[in-house]
């Protein structure tokens, strides 16, 4: 109580009366007086995606779209391009403006780490989405709000997979030494494995004529694979094509890792059998009701909330297409 | 136009006003314009921030980092652009400097003291060469560092991934924090000074009692120094007026015996170290590199320092202007963040701004020559 009276703000000074007020007159005044308004909860998201990527633009609208539910105030930051030094200093940026929350998203660990701790030391939530859930439990943050980790997706995918017949698959890696995409492909195996099946990893580039030969070739000279995970629908589209063009695409079971309308449209028509979506539009919601009622009612989750990994089957994927449209899904 | 005002000054016999000539040479400083732009942007931002933390000293020491920064490199590049020379290359030697450091602490497991002293050498060879090309080929520089652009971005690329298969080098300063080099370029200063303001309750404090600010940046320091170096160079040194005269002509300055070539050429490795400064205090502050640290860097510096009164054509500038201008630049992109505007908007406002600051600070640069 010393603490909040020493403090000079005049809220400050008001709320301690109003609290006072109430263990004064608690049969007076109901308990809510001392509640902080929807209307004065801030919220500020500090994030490494661009404004123009799909995947970073889900998680804004859910972000947004929380805010109107609740009736509070939040803002969406991040760096025209990725710039992690810039990103730091919007961090501290924002712990200067005081707000009821921090959500960031943590792409390198060593040069956010300073930043991060000292928003948490100014007594600020800090909620961490889509990367960086390594850094919650050492560095004393609030909660992870995420998809699940790269290698269980990849175990996930080879369950699956495995459980449709596959025996043999490939895990095409288009950014080879990309350590997360390295992991998909290890759980990818490991998942295939547990039916007694095996995968190798094709080394490939972003560029759709060599993905194309390159997965081809592969292909040729090893007749016996039936599965094929691709890590992103960039690799994914012109396989696909060349698959359809050759006559060839009913013989292989085709996955991927994250969704775009041309995946999910494949999806539904029964050419792919899965797109891995990792659910970001939660990234931007959740944190938005955990962090207002953290502020309001002192109420928070306390264990890391999993928006991912959910597989969009052939079932799902017309529905998922129109909010894939809709800058949902 | 002499012989006029010499008529006029015989009709009306001059008066000795000292203040008021005093005045006008003031008016005609290249660096007034920078100054009252950024009384304006302080006034607009007093009167749209005022209250959301902007003014408060972790604002304060927040986008002055950010100023500081970029400042280090206007200052380099408004001698380069007195001297009538532009070095697009600039924010591509910064994250192949970046990677350097890296490579050589975490791959090669040199000391941090011996990486930085190689990416300086380093940066001493690629300015040499960008000036040589520029004065043996004759091409104009904007060309020749354009291709410096790219090709020193590739090389980042390419090296660091073949060397580590990935694209981002962490753990650089792992086990350093405490080293007096880390400290010298990534630390920060005051510290003592902010404890007992913040114990006296002069400033913001934790709930723990210590500051909410734990010191300035080093880069802060570094900023002045350069800047301060910088003037001493254009304003008291030969090298100076050899610097105006190769940009305001460089025939004439050569005719007259100015070592054009020499001139230029340590203007561009001038630039290199700059960058580097900027890429060794980057990476011991945050403790880790990546490939794209840097970019568009050098379009910034640039910006700064024409908001500082450098003149595209050369000859006319001054180095706290490119102060300024950087202060300007970094006030302007750290503040709009506290007026709460969607960051979708964030670059219409900042082009806005830098606009209205480049007008503002020309506008007043012509009346204060028409003056005369």
């Amino acid at each position: 109580m010393n603490a909040l009276f020493s403090m000079p703000t005049i809220r400050n000074v008001l709320g301690a009366a109003a609290l006072s007020l109430a263990f004064a007159g608690a049969s007076i005044l109901p308990a809510s007086a001392q509640v902080k308004k929807e209307g004065d909860v801030r919220i500020v998201f500090v994030t490494h995606g661009q404004a123009n990527d799909v995947y970073w633009s889900v998680v804004k609208n859910g972000m947004q779209a929380a805010a109107k539910q609740l009736g509070v105030k939040v803002e969406y930051q991040a760096p025209e391009t990725f710039d992690v030094v810039r990103m730091a200093r919007m961090i501290e940026a924002a712990t200067a403006s005081q707000p009821d929350g921090l959500v960031v998203s943590i792409p390198d660990m060593d040069a956010l780490k300073a930043p991060i701790q000292a928003a948490k030391a100014a007594g600020i939530p800090v909620v961490v989405i889509d990367s960086g859930e390594e850094a919650v439990e050492p560095w004393g943050l609030d909660l992870f709000v995420g998809g699940g980790s790269e290698y269980d997706n990849g175990v996930k995918a080879g369950e699956i997979m495995a459980k449709a017949g596959v025996k043999k698959g490939i895990c095409i890696n288009h950014e080879v030494g990309n350590v997360s995409l390295d992991k998909r492909c290890e759980g990818y195996n490991d998942g295939l494995k547990k039916s007694g099946g095996s995968s190798d990893v094709v080394a490939a580039t972003m560029d759709p004529t060599d993905v194309t030969r390159r997965v081809e070739g592969y292909l040729t000279a090893h007749p016996d694979v039936t599965g094929v995970l691709t890590l992103g629908p960039t690799v994914a589209a012109p396989l696909l094509k060349m698959f359809t063009d050759a006559g060839t695409i009913g013989n292989y079971k085709i996955g991927t890792f994250d969704l775009s309308p041309e995946i999910l449209d494949a999806v539904a028509k029964g050419t792919m059998m899965f797109g891995i979506d990792n659910q970001q539009y939660m990234m931007g919601y959740y944190p938005v009701v955990f962090l207002t009622n953290k502020a309001m009612y002192k109420t928070f989750p306390t264990s890391a909330v999993r928006t991912g990994p959910s597989f969009i089957m052939k079932d799902d994927a017309a529905a998922v297409r129109d909010l894939s449209k809709a800058g949902i899904r | 136009m002499t012989i006029v005002t010499d008529a006029l000054n015989a009709a009306h016999p001059p008066e000795p006003k000292p203040a008021s000539r005093r005045f006008v040479r003031l008016m005609r400083r290249p660096e007034l314009g920078a100054i009252t732009g950024t009384i304006i942007v302080f006034v607009a931002f007093g009167v749209t921030a005022g209250n959301s933390g902007l003014f408060s000293m972790a604002g304060i020491a927040n986008f002055l980092q950010v100023s500081a920064q970029l400042g280090i490199l206007a200052a380099a590049v408004a001698l380069l652009m007195i001297g009538g020379e532009f070095d697009l290359s600039l924010g591509s030697m910064i994250g192949f400097a970046s990677v350097t450091i890296g490579l050589c602490v975490t791959q090669f497991g040199l000391s941090i003291p011996v990486s930085v002293a190689i990416a300086f050498v380093i940066a001493i060879i690629v300015g040499a060469l960008n000036g040589i090309l520029v004065v043996r080929t004759r091409l104009p520089s904007f060309i020749v560092t354009l291709a410096g652009l790219f090709i020193l971005r590739g090389l980042t690329l390419a090296v660091t991934r073949t060397i580590t298969g990935r694209t981002q080098i962490p753990y650089i300063t792992d086990g350093q924090e405490g080293s007096f080099v880390v400290w010298l370029f990534g630390g920060k200063f005051g510290g003592p000074v902010f404890a007992w303001l913040a114990s006296h309750g002069v400033i913001a404090a934790r709930p723990d009692g210590s500051p909410m600010v734990q010191g300035l940046s080093m880069s802060i320091l570094w900023w002045v120094l350069v800047t301060a170096f910088a003037t001493w160079l254009l304003v008291k040194t030969r090298f100076g007026n050899w610097v105006f005269a190769v940009g305001g002509d460089d025939r004439a300055a050569r005719n007259v015996g100015v070592p054009v070539d020499r001139v230029k050429i340590l203007l561009f490795i001038g630039t290199a170290l700059s960058a580097t400064l900027f890429a060794v205090i980057q990476v011991l502050e945050a403790g880790s590199a990546d490939t794209l640290r840097g970019t568009q860097k050098e379009f910034q510096a640039i910006i700064a320092a024409v908001i500082g009164g450098c003149l595209l054509t050369g000859g006319y500038g001054s180095a706290i202007g490119a102060m300024f201008g950087a202060l300007i630049f970094g006030t302007v992109e750290m503040g709009i963040f506290y007026t709460g505007i969607d960051t979708d908007w964030f670059q219409v406002f900042l082009g806005s701004m830098l606009l209205i600051a480049v007008l503002v600070n020309n506008y007043v640069r012509r009346k204060a020559t028409e003056a005369r």
